[in-house]
C-alpha cells in the first residue's frame, strides 16, 4: 500500500511494521513526530508494543538496553543534542551486543541554537561500535528500518543500528512510500530470538567486569562482527529486492562507469547530485555519484572498486571534522590509497543551508578546473 | 516535473496546503514531494512552502528555485518578498485578492499568467479561521485547479476531506467555490 508521508511517519511506521517489543523515546525537534505517532500506534492498539515514557535520551536508550537484554526488540529515536546525551549509552549499547535499532533526525548541533539538518551528531558516534546508514528519501527510512533489525538480530553480528535522516529534508517533506503487506514484512523480518538473554531461571550477566585478559578480544570481536556485516548487508539486501523490489547495499553508485568526475556524497545532498548529474551529462560532461549508504562499517573495498579509474573525486561532507576535514572525505581518501585521483573536499549544508543543483553543479566546475583541494568550503559568506 | 511555490503568512496554513496538493496529485498516480521553508513559524511571519508534482520519482532534495506556479495567500507579501524570483518565464502566478489580474504587474521578463481569487471572502463565509484572520489554504487550492489543470478540483477536494480533520466538509466547499470563482 502506497502512502504519502513524511520522514518521521516513515520512520514510525518502519517501527510499527517491525513489530518491536518495546519503544523508549523522549521528544526532540525535530524528531517529535516519530515519537508522537508511536505513542499513538501503541496506545490505539496497533502495536502490541510497551511505550516507555522517560525523563531525557540517556533513559531512553538505558530502557532500550535493559528491554533488549532480556529478548525484546526495541527501538528509539533522537536527534542532536539527544543523541549527545545517550553517548555513555551508545557505547554501551554496542558493546554489549544488542541489536537496538535507532532513528536519528541529523541535526546541527549547539550553539548556534538550530534544528536543520547536519551529521555531525551522529559522526560524533563514529566509534562506538553501532552501524549507520543515512538514507537519501522516505521510503529508504521505512525499508532501512526493517533491514536494519535482520541485519542487527544476525547471530554473526548482534549490533545496534542508527538510521539516519536529514532534518527537515525528509523528517518533514512527504513523499511517496511503500508500505507493503504485513504477511510479505512477518516473512521477511522472523520474531527476534536472540541467543542469549537475562533470564532469572538462567543466571548469567552482561557487562560484568572485564580484565585486560578479555576486554581486548571483546574489541576484536565487535570489529569482525562489523566485517561480517558487510556480508549480511549485501545477504539480507538481496533478500529484500527479491521481496519488495528494492536494492540497498553498502553504497550505491550512480552513473559512475565511465565518469570523469564523482561525487561522493550522503543523505539526501545525493539525490539532488543525481539531478545535477543528469543536466551535466546532457551538456557532455561526464560525472557520477557514488553514495555512501553505510558510514559504518565503512564500504572502503567497494568505493575503491568503483572509483580506482575514476580521474577526480569530489566528496561532499554535510559536516565538518575541526582541525581536519569533512570525515566522509578523510574516510574516502583512506580507502584511495595509492588510487592516482584528484582528490577535492567539500563543506556544504552545514546547519541546514540548502545545497541547490547550482551547487553541484559549481562543485563539478571546480574539479573540472582547479587543482586538488581537501578542503572548499562552498558558499561561505564573508565573515571577516 | 512542475514545481510550485507557495507563499502566504504564518497562520493561513501554506506549509499544509502544500501537502494537501500533493496528496491530490498522489491520488491521480503522481509521484509528489511537499515540504515547508523550515523556519520556526511564527504568526504573520512569512512563510514559504514547496510542491513537486512529476510522473516520474523525485530525487531532488533542495529548495524550488525557479518554480513553474507562484502561489500567494497573501497579497500584502508582493514588494515585502521577492515573490517572483527565479518564477519561470510564462509561469503562473495564484493570488488571493478581491482584485482583478490586470491589478497586478510583474518584471515583464516573467510575463506570467496571473489568476486572481477572493479566497479570504470565501473562507470567512465558510466559518474557516477568523474574519481578522481567515485560514485559506484550502479555497486557494481550488483555484490551483483551476488556473494550472495539474490536478482535478475533485481530487482536491477528496485530499482536503482527508487531511483536515476539522470543518472538512466546510473546506472542500470552499475549494470547489474558489475553483468557480478564479478569475484570469
Amino acid at each position: 500500500m502506497k502512502k504519502v508521508l513524511t520522514g518521521n511517519f516513515a520512520a514510525a511506521y518502519g517501527a510499527t511494521a517491525a513489530r518491536v517489543n518495546v519503544i523508549a523515546a523522549y521528544p526532540i525537534t525535530p524528531q517529535t513526530t516519530i515519537v508522537e505517532i508511536l505513542s499513538e500506534i501503541v496506545a490505539n492498539g496497533e502495536l502490541k508494543a510497551e511505550f516507555v515514557k522517560v525523563e531525557s535520551e540517556h533513559s531512553a536508550l538505558a530502557a532500550c538496553i535493559g528491554a533488549q537484554a532480556v529478548g525484546a526488540r526495541t527501538f528509539t529515536a533522537t536527534s542532536a543534542q539527544g543523541l549527545a546525551l545517550m553517548h555513555e549509552l551508545i557505547h554501551w549499547s554496542a558493546r554489549a551486543r544488542l541489536p537496538i535499532v535507532m532513528a536519528n533526525v541529523n541535526r546541527a548541533m549547539a550553539p548556534g541554537w538550530s534544528i536543520w539538518a547536519d551529521a555531525t551528531d551522529s559522526i560524533s558516534e563514529r566509534d562506538t561500535g553501532w552501524m549507520q546508514i543515512y538514507c537519501e528519501n522516505n521510503q529508504e527510512v521505512f525499508d532501512s528500518i526493517l533491514m536494519s533489525y535482520k541485519i542487527g538480530e544476525n547471530p554473526d553480528i548482534m549490533l545496534p543500528t542508527l538510521v539516519n535522516l536529514d532534518a527537515f529534508f525528509l523528517s518533514h517533506t512527504s513523499q511517496v512510500v511503500d508500505l507493503y503487506s504485513p504477511e510479505e514484512i512477518d516473512a521477511f523480518l522472523p520474531s527476534y530470538k536472540p541467543e542469549h538473554i537475562l533470564d532469572p531461571d538462567k543466571p548469567s550477566s552482561f557487562g560484568a567486569l572485564t580484565s585486560p585478559e578479555h576486554y581486548y578480544e571483546f574489541s576484536y570481536k565487535i570489529q569482525k562482527a562489523h566485517e561480517e556485516a558487510k556480508k549480511v548487508i549485501q545477504t539480507v539486501a538481496g533478500e529484500f529486492q527479491k521481496t519488495f523490489g528494492r536494492f540497498y547495499g553498502l553504497v550505491d553508485p550512480y552513473r559512475c562507469e565511465d565518469a570523469e568526475c564523482v561525487l561522493v556524497c550522503y543523505g539526501t545532498i545525493a539525490g539532488t547530485a543525481k539531478e545535477a548529474v543528469d543536466a551535466l551529462r546532457e551538456t557532455g560532461v561526464k560525472a557520477g555519484v557514488l553514495r555512501i549508504r553505510y558510514f559504518r562499517p565503512f564500504p572502503g573495498e567497494e568505493i575503491r572498486r568503483i572509483l580506482e579509474h575514476v580521474p577526480k573525486v569530489g566528496v561532499i561532507d554535510r559536516s565538518i571534522s575541526y582541525g581536519n576535514r569533512g570525515p566522509f572525505f578523510t574516510e574516502t581518501r583512506d580507502c584511495l590509497s595509492g588510487v592516482q585521483a584528484g582528490l577535492y573536499g567539500f563543506i556544504a549544508g552545514l546547519g541546514g543551508r540548502d545545497v541547490s543543483l547550482k551547487d553541484i553543479q559549481g562543485m563539478v566546475d571546480i574539479m573540472r578546473k582547479d587543482t586538488p583541494n581537501p578542503l572548499i568550503w562552498i558558499g561561505v559568506k564573508d565573515v571577516c | 516535473m512542475v514545481e510550485i511555490r507557495f507563499h502566504g503568512r504564518g497562520g493561513q496554513g501554506a506549509v499544509k496546503g502544500s501537502d494537501i496538493l500533493a496528496m491530490a496529485a498522489f491520488k491521480e498516480g503522481k509521484e509528489v514531494q511537499a515540504f515547508p521553508s523550515f523556519g520556526v513559524e511564527r504568526r504573520g511571519a512569512p512563510v514559504t512552502a514547496f510542491t513537486r508534482i512529476s510522473d516520474t520519482p523525485i530525487r531532488i532534495h533542495c529548495y524550488i528555485y525557479d518554480p513553474d506556479i507562484l502561489v500567494i495567500l497573501d497579497p500584502t507579501l508582493i514588494g515585502a518578498v521577492p515573490l517572483t524570483d527565479g518564477l519561470k518565464p510564462g509561469g503562473k502566478v495564484i493570488l488571493n485578492t478581491s482584485r482583478q489580474p490586470v491589478d497586478f504587474s510583474f518584471p515583464a521578463t516573467r510575463e506570467p499568467k496571473i489568476y486572481t481569487v477572493d479566497c479570504s471572502s470565501i473562507a470567512v463565509r465558510y466559518g474557516l479561521g477568523t474574519p481578522q484572520a481567515p485560514i485559506i489554504n484550502t479555497a486557494i487550492l481550488g483555484s490551483v485547479a483551476k488556473a494550472t489543470g495539474l490536478v482535478s478540483i475533485e481530487s482536491v477536494m477528496e485530499a482536503i476531506q482527508e487531511k483536515i480533520p476539522h470543518r472538512s466538509a466546510e473546506n472542500a466547499k470552499a475549494a470547489r467555490e474558489a475553483f468557480d470563482e478564479t478569475r484570469d
